[in-house]
């Protein structure tokens, strides 16, 4: 461990597909650094990638947020830290009940079976731009409606209450005052437990996974009505949020390298390495969290139990140890190991479904528009502050 | 050589994450509850070289490849 100032975490990046400048320092500081989080508490990050593997697969290291220890980015994770979160919030033993509940509708085989509706899906939205366009809002016409439908149709949540449910996502993850994430839990919470009561009237359970949990393991007792809310807020903040953003700034990334592009509309076979590239180059969800519940020895120095651990996907993602010329993209490098979608028993559930949403959206958008370009200077384009899911915030397009 | 080549899978450790099915699909499916099993014929590997990559990319080692 190289001895530094304690940096803030987390800062807003300074490009939206590269680590914040201000973490130049945590970059050289491998593998582990000392940050300081909203609060003025320190916390470790973690920053090397053999490290992160390692201690993401740790069991010494929690995830329960509702432990008073348990660090915190911001005020407003403060604010919501007491609420269930299914699996993402909850360690082992029970951690692997509920996750094995998830699992069979999230396979490999699952995913392959979705990609005819997700093609489908993604027709109709640049049917719908090229109807109304160009030029159009790639976020909000496509980035997003896209993820959004494909979660609905998967856990049978009506898409048609779409525009509540984003919003509420929307002020759950981004606010911007602590009211807003309060009243997002809320809001969410009294919308699942009316579509539960819906399903439960149902004589004929509906095909989607909170479908089979309501006439399932809820009338057998197996899980509570606060568990099944539980798991459908995290499946669709989760299973919308995110995808839609690496649309996003997939696209934006994309586009601001026209080379690379170019590579990709050449050999459509590389489309599946290039979207774990992206995925190691954007790393979206930057600043996973853990607490240690013992001393574990780490990095050349002692993680006391009780300190808070960070994990910066961004900066992990981008060990040069691993990677060469780690801020380059680069389609044939092997980037399988990025750990941008976590390692360990909470590496990402849905990551199946995210790759087939990345391929299939990229893939038709350009194969469907080759003169797509950005509709506006790149530089003034907004894109998310550093405190939430990275992403675009809007995406002026034409073609 | 790779006759002798052996994969374990600890189904109590696998989460079902699929990064074998995804790394060597010769080798490894994931059965109806999801978790990692072996194709039938190819419980030796096959001589797959991206045998050793699904172990690695198993989230929570839940892989054991051993030669011999």
């Amino acid at each position: 461990m190289t001895e530094t100032e304690p940096v803030a975490f987390p800062q807003d990046r300074t490009c939206p597909y590269h680590p914040p400048t201000a973490y130049d320092p945590l970059r050289a500081a491998r593998p582990l650094a000392r940050i300081t989080l909203y609060d003025g508490r320190p916390a470790w990050l973690v920053t090397g990638h053999a490290l992160a593997r390692e201690l993401l697969a740790d069991q010494r290291l929690s995830t329960d947020r509702t432990h008073p220890d348990f660090p915190s980015p911001t005020e407003r994770f403060s604010a919501v830290k007491n609420r269930r979160v299914a699996m993402l919030g909850v360690d082992d033993p029970k951690h692997r009940t509920q996750r094995r509940m998830m699992v069979p509708s999230f396979t490999l085989r699952r995913a392959q079976e979705l990609r005819p509706r997700i093609q489908r899906i993604v027709d109709e939205r640049i049917d719908a731009m090229v109807a109304q366009g160009p030029p159009a809002e790639l976020v909000n016409a496509f980035a997003l409606p896209v993820p959004s439908m494909v979660i609905c149709a998967l856990l049978g949540v009506p898409y048609a209450d779409h525009d509540f449910f984003e919003a509420q996502s929307r002020r759950l993850l981004r606010g911007p005052a602590v009211e807003d994430v309060q009243d997002a839990r809320n809001q969410l919470d009294a919308y699942f437990e009316e579509l539960i009561d819906r399903k439960q009237k149902q004589p004929e359970p509906g095909e989607g996974v909170l479908d089979e949990l309501v006439h399932q393991q809820l009338r057998e007792g197996v899980i509570d009505r606060q568990e099944v809310v539980s798991f459908a807020t995290i499946l669709l903040v989760a299973g919308h949020e995110t995808t839609a953003n690496m649309i996003s700034l997939g696209t934006f990334t994309l586009l601001q390298h026209p080379e690379k592009l170019a590579e990709l509309r050449a050999d459509p076979e590389l489309l599946p390495a290039a979207v774990e590239e992206l995925m190691r180059m954007l790393s979206i969800a930057d600043g996973l969290l853990r607490r240690a519940t013992e001393d574990i020895e780490a990095g050349g120095t002692t993680i006391r139990a009780g300190d808070g651990v960070v994990f910066s996907t961004s900066v992990i993602n981008r060990d040069q140890d691993v990677y060469a010329e780690p801020d380059a993209i680069d389609w044939h490098r092997p980037a399988r190991h990025h750990v941008a979608f976590g390692f360990g028993i909470h590496q990402c559930l849905g990551q199946n479904l995210a790759r087939a949403e990345m391929e299939i959206a990229l893939r038709t958008l350009f194969h469907r528009l080759p003169e797509l370009r950005l509709a506006a200077p790149a530089d003034e384009i907004p894109f998310k502050p550093g405190d939430t899911i990275q992403g675009m915030l809007e995406l002026p397009v034409t073609w | 050589m790779h006759t002798d080549t052996r994969i374990e899978i600890d189904k109590d450790v696998c989460i079902g994450a699929g990064q074998c099915a995804l790394a060597a699909p010769n080798v490894f499916t994931q059965d109806d509850d999801g978790f990692s099993t072996l194709l039938p014929g190819r419980e030796d590997g096959g001589g797959d070289p991206m045998v050793r990559e699904a172990a690695r990319a198993c989230p929570v080692g839940a892989i054991t490849v051993s030669e011999g």
